[in-house]
């Protein structure tokens, strides 16, 4: 197989390069990199107005397999992570039985060998205790050395402080993060929405910003007293964001991701009672979607996640009291970034490979995507200025339920290529 | 002149001239009530279910009666012994019903939003008769209709909403309701039962009944749910009646005249002592007349909507 890239602007932020350039992969590999490279028997993709970057890693996906396949499966998952401009990804260890032991990850490895003959990288999420009860640490060196790339019960919080400063200390002696789901479970019973002027206007019971917050400063001061390393996963506030800022000025090793729909969209779109604006963390005011804008261009934040949880059809029509939360959002992350961040003035190219391939692999320890001759090619192409409409229904993703039906995007991904394999949108 | 909307979920951002057309309509069929034959023709030959998710005595009779005043045909249910129960969801249950061809729904829910949901799924009209704490706006049009019948208007009037306004359907109509006709609406009580942010809504935010009695014109008294309550959002009944009791003396000292509504059932000597509840300035049995009068009302004007 041999595919030259032709005429792409290469945008590579550990090596600093931003330049267009030509690229001949042979088999999966960069065999050339360089100007005017002379047309061979390769397949030529003209790429004149894309990037050429890093392979993106989503760095949380419920991809719902064991147990919820009905739901999304590991296949249907990473092809809507190759649709979406993704070459990697992390899985939410919240499935049944839930990925608190190795078994479990051997079994989803075995399925990500498969489906798309390996394309795209599956990292498991191990749980950071035993049946993601919160009570009993798990099995973190084993499961780390099954290839657990970080510990969460994200769905659940580690609500018990003792629980939270020993994973902290025994995560730490093999450089493996704990994923904090920040949520104060005593304060948000009953919760489906934000609290705030909407909640109070639809009689929906709130969940307080506070709720997150008091978990992540809990969870700072056990950071800092244990030497652990510590990641808030998708942070929805802007007290999360200020506590994280301070933290980092103290530099101290947390990190924070943020979600799609956390930057875009507000809890006012609830009053329509649409179940699918229905999610955990619950979507915020304005003033949180702005403070996290910022804590995007400042630094604070490391990196972009989808936090894509799909659900069926079914289990999404019924009361928004009653849905499930979560909504999915591989297919949409890219497009959604672009017209909210770049196509906006607010971040860069270059900070948004960032924040989508980069940052979430350093975050994980993993090594960063090299883009030299001789390497394997882990590349994600995509089209900044291409428009596009949300249509659920060409989701690859096993499940639909999305709250940008029908919205207009700018910027598109075009391709992915990543262990040996290429994948293009139509 | 018909109503802008074919059902009615809530007061939030229904217009004042529909509301003004309910509250004039519901003055006819008030008469009609007085009259030795209490039934009208209107409706004859419709079909209307009542569908109660969650028990309901008082406003599930008020319905009934009314349908059944206006010619209606009528059938109902309460979660109670339906297949609900059995685990059928409110989509299914709803199409199976409209299924028979029915035409207007009304629903009672313990979820908000659950009538906006259901009038996306089905054709027939929905009356909302109270979802979870959203609206119940037959409730406050009734509340409505009662302060306009005792004081001769609503434009001007100072309105309070006193207790568990956070969990209440009924304030949060009378809010949007009176704001729209208006009225200036205050509300009063522990501030663990006032929502966040509900001055943004436009209402002044009270936690001493005693400040807000010698301003207001007319108490709109909400019940105190005690199972659910005590001990989580107010310590005990006994601090709760000490502070937020309605009674005879603390309206004596507050030196005005007080009309006083509460939309049922009463927990006498908690939120409203009995001599209160009772006097003449208790428009509480009126309410109940009136009820029935205005939900006539609404449901020949959703009728004739369509």
């Amino acid at each position: 197989m041999q595919i030259l890239l032709k005429g792409g602007r290469l945008i590579d932020p550990p090596t600093g390069r931003d330049e267009v350039v030509d690229m001949l992969l042979v088999d999966g590999r960069i065999e050339r990199l360089g100007k005017d490279l002379p047309v061979s028997q390769a397949q030529i993709v003209d790429c004149q107005t894309r990037v050429v970057a890093p392979g993106f890693l989503d760095m949380h996906v419920h991809l719902r397999e064991p147990g919820f396949e009905h739901k999304e499966t590991v296949l249907t998952g990473v092809q809507a992570a190759a649709a979406g401009g993704f070459t990697g990804v992390c899985c939410m260890p919240n499935t049944n039985p839930p990925i608190d032991d190795e078994s479990v990850i051997r079994f989803i490895q075995s399925r990500a060998r498969v489906a798309l003959n390996g394309a795209i990288d599956v990292y498991p999420i191990a749980a950071v205790t035993m049946g993601r009860k919160g009570e009993h640490l798990g099995n973190l060196a084993e499961l780390a050395e099954a290839g657990a790339v970080g510990f969460s019960d994200d769905g659940d919080p580690v609500a018990d402080a003792e629980i939270m400063r020993r994973a902290l200390e025994y995560a730490a002696m093999f450089d493996r993060p704990i994923i904090q789901h920040a949520q104060d479970v005593s304060m948000t019973r009953g919760s489906v929405m934000h609290e705030g002027i909407v909640a109070t206007s639809l009689g929906l019971q709130g969940w307080p910003s506070i709720a997150e917050e008091i978990v992540v400063a809990r969870d700072i001061m056990l950071t800092e007293y244990t030497h652990g390393r510590y990641h808030v996963a998708h942070a929805s506030t802007a007290g999360t964001i200020e506590l994280i800022r301070r933290a980092k000025s103290r530099s101290l090793p947390v990190t924070c991701e943020v979600t799609p729909h956390h930057f875009s969209l507000t809890d006012e779109i609830v009053r329509s009672f649409d179940t699918n604006a229905k999610m955990n963390p619950p979507l915020r005011p304005r003033e949180d979607v702005e403070a996290i804008r910022e804590g995007l261009r400042d630094g604070t934040i490391d990196a972009i996640a989808t936090d894509h949880a799909p659900h069926s059809f079914d289990e999404k029509e019924v009361e928004f009291q009653a849905a499930p939360f979560g909504i999915v959002g591989l297919e949409t992350a890219l497009g959604l970034t672009l017209t909210e961040l770049f196509h906006t003035n607010l971040l860069s190219l270059a900070r948004i490979i960032e924040l989508l391939a980069v940052n979430p692999r350093r975050v994980l320890r993993l090594p960063d995507v090299a883009i030299a001759e001789g390497a394997t090619a882990n590349l994600t192409i995509f089209d900044p200025a291409q428009e596009w409409v949300v249509d659920p229904t060409r989701f690859r993703s096993k499940s639909r339920n999305t709250p940008f039906a029908g919205r207009r995007l700018k910027g598109r991904p075009i391709g992915v290529i990543n262990n040996g394999q290429a994948f293009w949108n139509d | 002149m018909p109503l802008h909307s074919r059902h009615l979920l809530g007061l939030d951002g229904t217009k004042r001239e529909d509301i003004q057309l309910i509250l004039d309509t519901a003055v006819s069929f008030r008469e009609v009530l007085d009259r030795p034959i209490k039934k009208v023709p209107t409706l004859q030959g419709k079909t209307i279910v009542n569908m109660f998710f969650e028990s309901s005595t008082r406003t599930r009779l008020s319905f009934e009666l009314a349908e059944r005043r206006l010619s209606a045909d009528v059938l109902g249910f309460q979660s109670v012994g339906s297949s609900v129960a059995k685990g059928e969801t409110l989509k299914d249950t709803a199409r199976n019903i409209e299924a028979m061809k029915v035409d207007m729904v009304v629903m009672r829910h313990a979820a908000s939003g659950a009538p906006h949901y259901l009038s996306r799924v089905i054709d027939a009209n929905v009356l909302n008769a109270g979802d979870g704490s959203h609206e119940h706006p037959t409730q406050a049009l009734l509340d409505m209709y009662t302060i306009r019948e005792r004081l001769g208007r609503l434009e001007g009037l100072h309105v309070c909403l006193l207790g568990d306004v956070a969990h209440s359907r009924v304030a949060r109509s009378n809010i949007y309701g009176l704001l729209t006709m208006g009225a200036q609406v205050s509300v009063c009580g522990p501030a663990t039962m006032i929502p966040r942010d509900i001055e943004r809504l436009g209402v002044n935010v009270y936690h001493h009944l005693d400040d807000v009695l010698p301003q207001i014109d007319v108490l709109n008294v909400l019940r105190i749910q005690l199972e659910r309550d005590a001990g989580r959002f107010f310590p005990t009944v006994r601090e709760y009646h000490n502070s937020y009791g309605v009674t005879r003396q603390r309206l004596e000292k507050a030196g005005r005249i007080v009309t006083i509504l509460h939309p049922g059932p009463i927990n006498r000597d908690v939120e409203i002592s009995a001599d209160v509840a009772d006097s003449e300035h208790s428009v509480i049995l009126q309410q109940v007349l009136n009820g029935v009068a205005v939900r006539m009302a609404v449901l020949y004007l959703l009728a004739t909507a369509s």
